[in-house]
């Protein structure tokens, strides 16, 4: 892979390319700063994407910033190693359907990756101007929307699908997140035949009903899904494995291996006092009723908790998909209560941004401590703690420590609680002869395999909550490492 | 086609039996679990109790009362229509022991529930004896099939227009004075489940109770289904739906049920106005 890489680095075309501009003259052009829906009108409503597209020129320019590294460290901070200059060389040459294809041979879903990758820390953190040069780094990410949304644009496919030979193996996949998409993709690929399980009525997992349209619509998760069923992959919604049919029944229909991809759906909650009261929910709850459910359309039979307070706990991207959520449906104050300081907010730094100029109020240092709730049931404020930053703890951030008697009542007509997810129960406690953690996550080996012979799992259900670029990498290594095992038998 | 009715039948004024095609849940079903439906694309997901199963027409059967507008909708639906979405099983089956006598008791819909319930108790042996509370004769349903799976029956009506006049607690005390029981079962409104409670717990019988929270996915993703048990929160749709009911908090869960009234009301304006 890595001296194909470098093959094609040494390809005329790139060694020409790079002598067009002069890396002074690369230097000097501006990053691109990503074009936004104005944030009064964007918080309208709940589908109006908030990064609006850039335009073919725009790529270009911003694809020519990219030197084209020898070395290039920015695929060492993507977790799936992407071929980062390639696919921008491409770009820069104006063979979009190329970079697209790039894309492809690492990720199946680059429309979301290209969206929701926490580029800042990862891929871009690592490129060459952003460690030697003390410059904002390429856009990478951008890059990536830009050319996985051309392609999807376009009626022509990149040269991704091509006939394809069934090797009659068959093959099921539990849950329909990234993990299992990238892992049924490339599946499919290989030959098998793929049918992936999803226990809610749309495919998607997390893409659908917790990350909101606002950030990634569902028509380009949908365009991606398209993709899959072209390669041949079968999707069964409303299919619960373990409840509906156990994986012996599926053995007996004939399939041979299987890949758990059942992600982190199970809420936490803080076990305060009052936590149970009306209009008290989980994030998965709220955004589960409005991504899923649509119910901030007036056509949906689904209801909504709304009020004119509303209170986001936690500081993760899960939170501040739920704050802006609250704007959309009408907030008159969408607050963050986070128990340390905005710096060590685990959400991404653009979505701190968008949250501020949409008018989100962060309430940081804050913890609450207990609900009071009306006479009908009703919270109608949050008893809040102040803290103050103490020692720093494992992770390195620094442990909020509570300050007595500075506790306030905040009001509150909708509370979010958005403080973290465990792993999905639903394949464990079913299944005991799997291995889990005390956490509940599923145990695997290096290759992905579980505590039983052809049952493989990654993603959330393995890491705990993590992201989607890591949930889609555990799928490729899971598809690479079974394929390995069933054709060496 | 996927989850076509097979068969309605219209039990009282706002209840409705829906036998529909769903082989796999047939199969895998066990007394105790449920299903979530949805109708149409706009729908909402709903919890509904499977009342029965035939494996060898791959059939489930649900009975379901008007309530508001999800309800109604699938009440609208007739033999050949399809559900749009309906998956299960799902929950923790009903613990099903021999240990005697099993007191059933059950109030309104909350009689379908229960017929897979004692016709399990039924088979391990143990003696039945069901009461079927209702407000009025027109809301029993179901007589005939509850008197196929209980070794007696006893009917109590509020206004004493069929059976004994008298609230489902009544009744119990009648049957707890005159013989001993071992095991007590009640599904219903949650008001009349927390009543039973209160009275078995005054002879130390244990009860167990199937509880109606409000659902969004029914896989244990969203935690709107929490209930307190014991001081802890559970979910119910995959901790339950069956607790000990001398544990559960049904004040809360009173409640809870309330939380989304006013909107509820809004979706049957605009329901009237469409
Ligand atoms: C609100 C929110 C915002 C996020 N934002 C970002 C972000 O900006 N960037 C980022 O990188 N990450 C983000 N994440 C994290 C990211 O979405 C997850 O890490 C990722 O989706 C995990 O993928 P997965 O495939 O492992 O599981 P999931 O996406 O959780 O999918 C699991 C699927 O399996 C199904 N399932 C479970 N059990 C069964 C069963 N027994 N049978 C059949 N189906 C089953 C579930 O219904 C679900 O659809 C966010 C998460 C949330 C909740
Ligand atoms: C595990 C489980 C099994 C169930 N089995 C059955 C069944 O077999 N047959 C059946 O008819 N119903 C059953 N229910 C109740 C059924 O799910 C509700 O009646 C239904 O969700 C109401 O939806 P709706 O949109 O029609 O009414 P809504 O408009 O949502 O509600 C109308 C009124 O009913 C109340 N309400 C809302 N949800 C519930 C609820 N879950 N329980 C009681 N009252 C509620 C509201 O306060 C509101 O005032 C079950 C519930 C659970 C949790
Ligand atoms: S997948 Fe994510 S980390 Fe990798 S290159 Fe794309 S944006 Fe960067
Ligand atoms: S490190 Fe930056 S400049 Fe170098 S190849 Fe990667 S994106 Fe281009
Ligand atoms: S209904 Fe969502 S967790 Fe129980």
């Amino acid at each position: 892979m890595i001296d194909k890489i470098k093959e094609q680095r040494n390809e005329a075309w790139r060694v020409e390319l790079r002598k067009k501009l002069k890396a002074k003259d690369r230097k000097a052009i501006e990053r691109i700063v990503i074009p936004e829906e104005d944030s009064l009108e964007r918080i309208k409503s709940q589908r109006i994407e908030v990064n609006r597209p850039i335009t073919f020129d725009q790529a270009q320019t911003e694809a020519s910033r990219c030197m084209d590294c020898a070395n290039p460290t920015c695929m060492e901070g993507c977790p799936v190693g992407i071929n980062i200059p390639g696919f921008i060389k491409n770009i820069e040459q104006g063979d979009i359907m190329n970079a697209a294809s790039i894309l492809k041979e690492t990720s199946v879903l680059p429309a979301v990756c290209g969206r929701v990758c926490p580029q800042e820390k990862q891929c871009e953190a690592r490129c060459f101007y952003a460690e030697k040069l003390n410059l904002p780094a390429v856009a990478i990410g951008a890059l990536e929307r830009f050319a996985a949304d051309y392609e999807q644009s376009n009626q022509t496919k990149s040269d991704q699908v091509n006939e394809r030979v069934s090797n009659g193996v068959k093959i099921a996949v539990i849950g329909s997140g990234p993990s299992g998409l990238s892992f049924a993709g490339d599946m499919a690929k290989y030959g098998y035949e793929v049918t992936v399980f999803e226990a809610l009525h749309e495919i998607g997992g997390v893409l659908k009903y917790g990350i909101p349209e606002f950030r990634l619509p569902n028509a380009v998760v949908d365009a991606e899904i398209e993709n899959l069923k072209e390669l041949g992959v079968q999707f069964v919604t409303n299919f619960i494995v373990g409840q509906t049919a156990s994986i012996q029944d599926l053995k007996e229909d004939g399939f041979a291996a299987f890949y758990i991809a059942s992600g982190a759906g199970l809420p936490r909650f803080m076990n305060i006092p009052g936590e149970n009261a009306n209009g008290i929910l989980s994030s998965n709850e709220y955004l589960t009723r409005v991504n899923l459910m649509g119910a901030d359309l007036a056509e949906s039979d689904t209801p909504v908790m709304t009020g004119k307070n509303v209170v986001v706990i936690g500081g993760g991207n899960t939170a501040m998909d739920s704050v802006r959520t609250a704007k959309r449906l009408g907030a008159e104050r969408a607050m963050i209560v986070y128990r340390r300081s905005q710096d060590e907010m685990p959400a991404r730094k653009e979505e701190v941004h968008h949250a501020e100029a949409e008018g989100v109020e962060f309430l940081t240092l804050s913890n609450p401590v207990e609900y009071v709730a009306d006479d009908n049931g009703r919270v109608s404020h949050v008893k809040i703690q102040k803290m103050e930053l103490g020692e720093p703890d494992e992770s390195g951030r620094r442990r909020p420590v509570s300050i007595p008697g500075s506790e306030y009542l905040l009001e509150a007509s909708v509370v979010v609680v958005a403080v973290g997810v465990s792993p999905n129960p639903l394949m464990t406690n079913v299944m005991p002869e799997l291995n889990s953690t005390d956490w509940g996550t599923i145990m695997v080996d290096e290759s992905l395999q579980s505590s039983i012979n052809d049952i493989y799992a990654g993603g959330d259900i393995v890491r705990g909550g993590a992201s989607v670029i890591l949930a889609m990498g555990d799928g490729r290594k899971a598809a690479k490492n079974m394929h390995e095992k069933l054709i060496g038998n | 086609m996927k989850n076509k009715i097979i068969s309605k039948v219209q039990l009282s004024d706002s209840i409705f039996k829906i036998e529909v095609e769903a082989p796999l849940i047939a199969r895998s079903r066990k007394p105790g679990n449920f299903v979530m439906v949805r109708v149409g694309e706009n729908g909402e997901r709903i919890p509904l109790t499977i009342a029965d199963a035939n494996r060898d027409k791959g059939t489930i059967t649900m009975v379901v009362q008007k309530m508001g507008v999800s309800s109604a909708k699938l009440c609208e639906l007739n033999s050949g229509d399809c559900i749009t979405d309906l998956v299960g099983p799902l929950g923790k089956p009903t613990k099903i022991e021999k240990v005697g006598t099993v007191l059933a008791c059950c109030g309104g819909v909350g009689v379908a529930p229960m017929l897979p319930i004692i016709e399990a108790h039924q088979k391990v042996g143990n003696r039945v004896i069901t009461i079927l509370a209702a407000r009025t004769k027109e809301l029993v349903i179901l007589e005939e099939e509850v008197r196929k799976f209980s070794d007696e029956v006893v009917i109590m009506t509020d206004d004493g227009s069929y059976g004994n006049k008298g609230l489902v607690t009544a009744g119990m005390e009648q049957v707890i004075a005159r013989e001993s029981i071992h095991e007590c079962v009640t599904i219903g409104p949650a008001i009349m489940m927390k009543f039973c409670a209160e009275t078995t717990r005054k002879y130390d019988i244990h009860t167990v109770a199937s509880l109606n929270s409000i659902m969004v996915d029914g896989t244990g993703m969203c935690g709107a289904c929490r209930v307190s048990v014991a001081g802890k929160t559970r979910f119910t749709c995959i901790d339950g739906p069956e607790f000990d009911a001398h544990q559960v908090d049904f004040d809360e869960i009173l409640t809870r049920l309330k939380g989304y009234q006013d909107k509820e009301k809004l979706g049957n304006k605009l329901q009237e106005v469409k």
